[in-house]
């Protein structure tokens, strides 16, 4: 092919545009079918793993599968509920705190008598080496909250020291726990005021 | 040949190094080289960009116009961004936690398109592949450098969570060089970033300078010894 006298024609600029980009998406679109199974698999992986990890013990129903969707604290929010022979034993959802540098998202478990199971930062933007300290790999600051409940302490002492509360703050850092603090006290009143639909009583039994 | 490939190493390793010489390719250096590791992957993902861009763009180089060869250059590397995106999230779960935020980024490294249009796009496939993978060499080596300086003088380790990157049999990388090290905020954030790449430069111009002048020194030195 003479490519010299075909590249100065006006319609050659279109055709080869039109030509790469159809091409490219082609490329694109088998890419995609190609890898959104897996990468779907993988996310349900992670999603398997936070909940573990905040919701300590043996449960026999697919926690990805048995889920809720109310209004919560944070707008719409999806409960994840962990079961034991039927009965909802406890209930994991996320909740999101205003920290120094953006939201922090938080997954949160409670079990049904209203303790905290376990919170863990799952995502945020805080300041290295300063407000990071919400990570269980830098510090053991997130444990605190385990076996916390609305009565205990009580609700008004849900706030760091610094703000008469009874939960430490980090040296050059008290945006980054106090957002912390208030989202899983926020997730506490979901749960208060949302407990009979969460745990699937008081329907009629 | 083989000449021209030595200089193409060279040239990319050292005298034309994106970052310190062509200063190319800014804004994903300052956003991941917080630690030595962070830059390491960068890199290595920019190199397997470059590399297979290059030998792409080289490949169509006669059929591509000079008028609209701006846009396809930039259609074929995003697309190559998001292939290697998906893949590494799809097959490679774990790595992709660590990278993939800045996977995204290196649709903006202009050094990419830098190469398609200063060597791929003149050169035949072989030495346009060559050039992608010493140039990506040379941006690995500049990122894993800048990352190494921020993360000994901001946190006193090394390398820290190679493992997650390189697989576990890496950690013995993952040094702790300064015990009970307080820690350099600063050089973590952002200005860390501007004064370690800053003072790297300068390095390394006052190490050409230094070579210049013994190459000076050497020739008029020559004609007397002989």
């Amino acid at each position: 092919m003479n490519f010299e006298k075909l590249r100065k024609q006006l319609y050659y600029q279109v055709v080869l545009l039109g030509g790469v980009t159809l091409v490219t998406t082609a490329a694109l679109a088998l890419a995609d079918k190609a890898t959104s199974a897996d990468i779907a698999a993988a996310q349900a992986r992670d999603m398997q793993q936070s909940l573990v990890q905040v919701l300590p013990g043996k449960y026999d129903n697919d926690l990805l599968k048995d889920t809720l969707v109310l209004n919560g604290p944070n707008g719409e929010v999806t409960v994840y509920r962990a079961r034991r022979a039927g009965r909802v034993e406890a209930v994991v959802f996320k909740v999101s705190g205003n920290g120094y540098a953006g939201p922090i998202d938080c997954m949160m478990g409670i079990d049904r008598n209203g303790h905290i199971t376990g919170v863990r930062v799952i995502k945020h933007k805080e300041t290295p080496g300063l407000g990071d300290k919400i990570e269980p790999a830098k510090s053991r600051w997130i444990y605190a909250f385990d076996d916390k409940s609305l009565g205990d302490p009580p609700v008004e002492k849900w706030a760091v020291k610094k703000d008469g509360g009874v939960f430490d703050q980090f040296a050059g850092a008290t945006i980054t726990p106090r957002g912390v603090v208030k989202a899983v006290k926020g997730g506490m009143e979901f749960f208060d005021k949302q407990k009979e639909k969460l745990l699937d009583e008081g329907n009629g039994h | 040949m083989s000449n021209t490939y030595t200089r193409i190493t060279s040239d990319s390793l050292w005298s034309n190094n994106i970052v310190f010489s062509q200063t190319l390719g800014l804004c994903p250096t300052m956003a991941v080289t917080s630690t030595a590791t962070n830059g390491l992957g960068m890199g290595l993902a920019t190199t397997a960009v470059l590399v297979a861009s290059n030998m792409i763009i080289s490949s169509i180089r006669h059929a591509v116009s000079e008028e609209v060869r701006i846009p396809v250059y930039i259609v074929i590397i995003a697309t190559l961004v998001t292939l290697v995106d998906v893949s590494i999230d799809a097959w490679a779960h774990d790595l992709y936690k660590v990278l993939g935020l800045y996977i995204a980024l290196i649709v903006a490294n202009c050094a990419v398109l830098g190469r398609a249009e200063a060597f791929a796009a003149k050169n035949p496939i072989l030495p346009s592949g060559m050039d992608g993978l010493m140039m990506g060499l040379g941006f690995t080596f500049a990122l894993t450098t800048i990352g190494a300086v921020r993360e000994i003088l901001g946190t006193g380790t090394l390398f820290a969570d190679a493992h997650l990157l390189l697989g576990p049999a890496f950690s013995f990388m993952e040094l702790k060089l300064i015990p009970d090290y307080k820690g350099f905020l600063l050089m973590i954030l952002p200005p860390g970033g501007f004064l370690a790449v800053g003072f790297l430069i300068a390095g390394k111009r006052m190490i050409d300078r230094r070579r210049a002048r013994l190459a000076e020194v050497m020739q008029t030195a020559a004609p007397v010894a002989a």
